[in-house]
């Protein structure tokens, strides 16, 4: 009977042993899917499956390798992340896409690099991710570019003199990004003032009562999605004269649908504007439309978000840097990334010596108050960056 | 303008938000001067209020069939949460209620991260109480004038069910002496569940005030309300209903002021320019509870327990 048992074990470990023989590359989707930040996650994860569903395999030497994503959910904070990178790290994973947020990509940085797993940050925008490190890339534009234009764009398109900025405190992400257009921003001669909220802040009347009393032009929160559709619809209810300027994180359907409806004028910047390549947008909308499931996690609309197009690069960047090291080991994925350089849905993709895109131009998005779309306003670049 | 109209627009922010953590907080007195314990899980029975609202709104259903629906399904789920986690620990040691409360806590939390998938979850806008009002210098829903209008109501109406109705009396019994009130023929168990079904029907009540002033409910959306509920109870003196009625007032107010003490000071000239008070709104709250522990441990209005030897 002991033998017996220990066959049926021996048979049962040897199972996952066949699996592999399979020739299957996984690819770690490390992005929030529950949290404040977890509708932008699951949007980005979408990009990053629909990537998968059209290209469900890749040919890396002379073998055809099915990918496997492995999601794992860093729950939008800084202290689940870490557990979040070690199921990657123990599911072997050969390159990691992610994350959704700034501060979980950089606490979750040490467990891919320990394991010489390279990570490819979507749009992850604070200069820290990548900084002083080897293994970290990342395929969107970076804080000081994006600080820099919304600066601009307050300055010259809205006319500020007096910006009021939000951010919650402790968040790599809206505390650089605000650093960032501080700097541009007074640059420019205007006047900042800054304040900061603690986490799990649902009461916002009175932080819009500051921006009002010290007379500011604009209402600049780079906040989380969760945030930020409370704040724009207690602006609405205070009536807030002003405009609400956002960064990357806002370019979402969630967000829309909080403007849609108000007098309260939106305007963000962010890395693609549905319609500039009718090819994706219609693929994605039918594949949404195709899964009920896809469909809730985008907020249950076809609507779509600019995170899901950076998703949809990424996975395609991590595929031809597969294909470039001729290898599913990650340290030779590593040592090839670098060299990549793709044309993807979102632009040109190549990578500069401290791994980040180089990238040249933002677009600024609004919202249309009646039918809650949101509406392409420019394309702005900032010379020397 | 003047420092009134500054001061103004926080002070109304404050009283409505104060009278929200009102509503909650007398949950928490109620239970801790009956059965001396204190109920984590009901911040979380407020938050699941406003969960069961949104979903039974999405359902199609005519607002004025959802609130009461809604208020129906939080008492049952506080009344559950007492007969299912607390009824048989009765002769437990009062620390196990307590694990097993904070067990519950999470229970919900979890069970409404899976039902909700984590996502925020935008709560319907109710007619009539979210219409915009302008008041003064401010403009604001009807729902922040509305909130300590009714919690007044509500807390006269508590006040004369304790004081003047049979089960208001065996409540007092009961929270004078629990095994007494046995040995006289009160039905302690109907005593306690009535207590947490008032508990909850304020909750709930509290929840849809709440969550129509910020519109987004999460698994976590109960956490903070219900600790600073809590540490206004506490502030009151805990097992007194006045005590966390005024004590949720005043933290609403102070942490609203707080907020908005950098603009106070710049317009009255006292400082030059922004010194970013805003950020210490919750650590004022909870320094708040560590002071009144230390200079008054038994709260505002609470009572003085003479042990005797």
């Amino acid at each position: 009977m002991k033998k017996m048992i220990a066959l049926v074990l021996a048979v049962m470990m040897l199972v996952p042993a066949f699996a592999l023989a399979d020739n299957i590359i996984k690819i770690g989707v490390y992005e929030p899917a529950s949290g404040d930040s977890g509708a932008g996650g699951k949007q980005e994860t979408l990009g990053v499956q629909y990537a998968n569903f059209k290209t469900p395999t890749v040919t890396i030497g002379d073998t055809e390798y099915k990918v496997e994503l492995v999601t794992a959910d860093n729950g939008s904070s800084t202290d689940k992340a870490p557990s979040a990178a070690q199921k990657l790290v123990s599911e072997n994973v050969s390159v990691v896409l992610g994350s959704y947020g700034s501060g979980v990509s950089i606490a979750g940085s040490d467990y891919f690099k320990n394991a010489n797993i390279p990570a490819i940050g979507l749009t992850c925008t604070n200069p820290q991710v990548t900084a002083g490190n080897s293994h970290y890339f990342r395929i969107c534009f970076l804080d000081p570019f994006q600080g820099t234009v919304l600066a601009n764009y307050a300055k010259d398109a809205l006319g500020a003199s007096t910006v009021y900025c939000l951010g919650e405190l402790g968040n790599d992400y809206d505390q650089g990004l605000i650093t960032y257009f501080k700097q541009a921003f007074e640059g420019l001669g205007g006047m900042v003032i800054t304040e900061s909220f603690p986490t799990g802040t649902a009461d916002f009347t009175s932080y819009l009562t500051n921006a009002t009393a010290y007379g500011a032009d604009v209402f600049f929160c780079p906040v989380s999605i969760a945030y930020s559709t409370q704040i724009i619809q207690q602006a609405s209810a205070q009536g807030l004269a002003i405009a609400i300027l956002g960064g990357d994180t806002l370019d979402s359907n969630v967000v829309a649908d909080a403007t849609k409806g108000t007098n309260v004028k939106v305007v963000i910047t962010t890395f693609y504007q549905e319609g500039a390549n009718e090819e994706f947008d219609t693929g994605f909308k039918a594949w949404l439309n195709e899964n009920p499931d896809m469909l809730t996690n985008n907020g249950g609309n076809d609507v779509i978000s600019a995170v899901s197009v950076m998703g949809y690069d990424g996975y395609y960047t991590a595929l031809a840097a597969l294909q470039a090291a001729g290898s599913v080991d990650g340290a030779a994925v590593m040592a090839a990334l670098p060299a990549v350089t793709i044309d993807g849905v979102s632009g040109h993709i190549a990578f500069d010596e401290t791994g980040d895109a180089i990238r040249t131009s933002a677009f600024v998005k609004t919202v249309n108050n009646e039918t809650g779309a949101w509406e392409f306003v420019t394309e702005q670049s900032v010379s020397g960056n | 303008m003047n420092v009134w109209d500054t001061v103004f627009p926080y002070l109304l922010s404050g009283i409505s938000v104060g009278g929200q953590y009102a509503l909650i907080a007398i949950g928490y007195t109620m239970v801790y001067g009956i059965l001396r314990l204190i109920n984590f899980a009901h911040g979380d029975v407020f938050m699941v209020a406003g969960i069961v609202m949104v979903y039974i709104a999405s359902s199609g259903l005519p607002i004025w069939v959802c609130i009461p629906l809604v208020l129906l399904i939080t008492v049952f789920v506080g009344f559950l949460i007492e007969r299912v986690a607390y009824k048989p620990l009765r002769s437990a040691p009062r620390m196990s209620v307590m694990i097993s409360a904070i067990g519950v806590s999470y229970a919900l939390q979890n069970l409404v991260l899976y039902v909700t998938g984590g996502l925020n979850k935008q709560y319907p806008t109710i007619p009539w109480i979210s219409d915009t009002v302008v008041i003064g210098p401010a403009k604001t829903k009807l729902v922040t004038v509305i909130t300590p209008i009714l919690v007044i109501a509500l807390v006269v109406a508590l006040v004369l069910l304790i004081n003047k109705t049979k089960i208001g009396m065996a409540m007092r019994a009961v929270s004078k002496d629990f095994e007494t009130s046995q040995l006289m023929g009160i039905k302690i168990n109907n005593v306690i569940s009535a207590t947490f079904i008032i508990g909850s029907f304020l909750a709930g009540v509290g929840s849809i005030l709440y969550f129509t002033n910020y519109p987004t409910v999460i698994q976590t959306s109960g956490a903070m309300p219900g600790l600073k509920a809590f540490v206004a109870a506490v502030f009151g003196g805990i097992g007194s209903i006045p005590g966390a009625v005024i004590g949720a007032f005043i933290i609403g107010i102070m942490e609203n002021i707080i907020k908005g003490l950098d603009v106070i000071l710049f317009k009255a000239g006292i400082i030059s320019g922004p010194m970013g008070l805003a950020t210490f709104s919750d650590a004022f709250t909870f320094a708040l509870l560590i002071v009144i522990l230390i200079v008054k441990p038994t709260g505002l209005f609470g009572e003085k327990v003479t042990d005797k030897v």
